[in-house]
């Protein structure tokens, strides 16, 4: 099987902009599960509105397109019913961390075994360019003309904070390394964040003047650095990339298969 | 089969595979990619990257040609 057999072809070419970089998550999410030889029939997308949220319409897996915000309370509920399956959801920076911020960290703390994927471009596409948790101090944005006066979440240390039990970051630029992160988050057992910093050429790089797909993806090279790397000890300013948090703790969909089996009588 | 197929139809000619092929193989003709088949090695750099999901790349890379997001290594 091949990656294109993964999609529904007869929604191509999709509705993104030229450069995207949510078309290369895409592109690489369906590279792993090809490679992760999974079946089709086994996963489950559930996203919730925005740019990034279309992608469930292009993945030939089972899918649900929901509310903003709501992706994570929906997933929760389908897992729930049926944990055999694997459950991805990915996220806008908006649609994670402002709109479900609450969705968010509750999931992290529960630690449901799904991965989800925060497609961070730093602003709000599919509206028009307004500024979101993650866009930072100092951006350009159609609500923030004279600049934004608000500091960003660092999504990666919300997640730690929030008890995610897997937690990296990376961007569009790294896309080998978006392939082993992806890989590892899917295979590991309980709740999966994986931060990938994107490009939205058309509000974010086009209001900053930070220029098209490639200008962005050169910055994305240019200003992050693998955690543990001399290059990142040497320049604090640069934004670490890779996996931040690996480890176990009780997952929710067996804990409530206990909680069943107590109320039985079974144990 | 050729050794790198492009769905013109689905390219949207962003030029971010042109801009991060390690060979500089690949370049915009009518704001569509385009291959030189005698530059590829077919590192599948570019179907990795491609936005579009448009490229498939056929040919595999030479195994002392080590590739990464920063080019040749």
């Amino acid at each position: 099987m091949a990656f294109r057999d993964l999609i529904r072809e007869r929604f191509f070419p999709h509705i993104w902009c030229p450069g995207c970089g949510h078309g290369t998550v895409l592109n690489s999410l369906l590279h792993v599960v090809d490679k992760m030889g999974l079946d089709p029939t086994s996963m489950c997308m559930v996203s919730g509105i925005g740019c990034s949220a279309r992608i469930s319409g292009y993945v030939n897996f089972h899918t649900m397109h929901t509310m903003h915000g709501r992706a994570l309370p929906c997933a929760t509920g389908i897992k729930l019913a049926k944990p055999q399956l694997n459950m991805i959801v990915p996220m806008g920076d908006g649609d994670a961390m402002a709109i479900g911020g609450n969705h968010f960290i509750h999931a992290c703390r529960r630690n449901i075994d799904m991965t989800a994927i925060v497609l961070n471009n730093r602003i709000y596409g599919m509206t028009g360019g307004q500024y979101s948790p993650l866009s930072g101090r100092g951006v350009l944005a159609t609500t923030a003309p004279y600049r934004s006066i608000d500091d960003d979440f660092d999504a990666v240390a919300l997640a730690q904070g929030a008890g995610a039990t897997f937690v990296a970051r990376t961007t569009a630029f790294h896309v080998k390394e978006l392939s082993k992160i992806l890989t590892k988050a899917i295979q590991h057992k309980g709740f999966s964040v994986v931060e990938v910093m994107v490009q939205c050429p058309t509000y974010f790089g086009r209001k900053n003047k930070m220029g098209g797909a490639v200008q962005l993806l050169e910055y994305y090279r240019d200003n992050t650095a693998p955690l543990g790397s001399k290059k990142l000890e040497e320049n604090q300013n640069l934004i670490p990339r890779g996996i931040f948090v690996e480890r176990e703790r009780p997952e929710y969909c067996e804990e409530y298969q206990n909680v069943i089996a107590l109320a039985e009588g079974k144990e | 089969m050729e050794a790198v197929e492009i769905n013109v139809l689905w390219c949207k000619g962003c030029g971010v595979c042109v801009a991060f092929c390690p060979k500089k193989a690949l370049s915009l003709v009518g704001e569509k990619a385009q291959v030189d088949p005698e530059l590829c090695i077919g590192c599948g750099m570019c179907e990795l990257y491609c936005p579009d999901l448009a490229i498939v790349v056929n040919k595999p890379t030479k195994k002392n040609e080590k590739v990464t997001e920063e080019g040749l290594s």
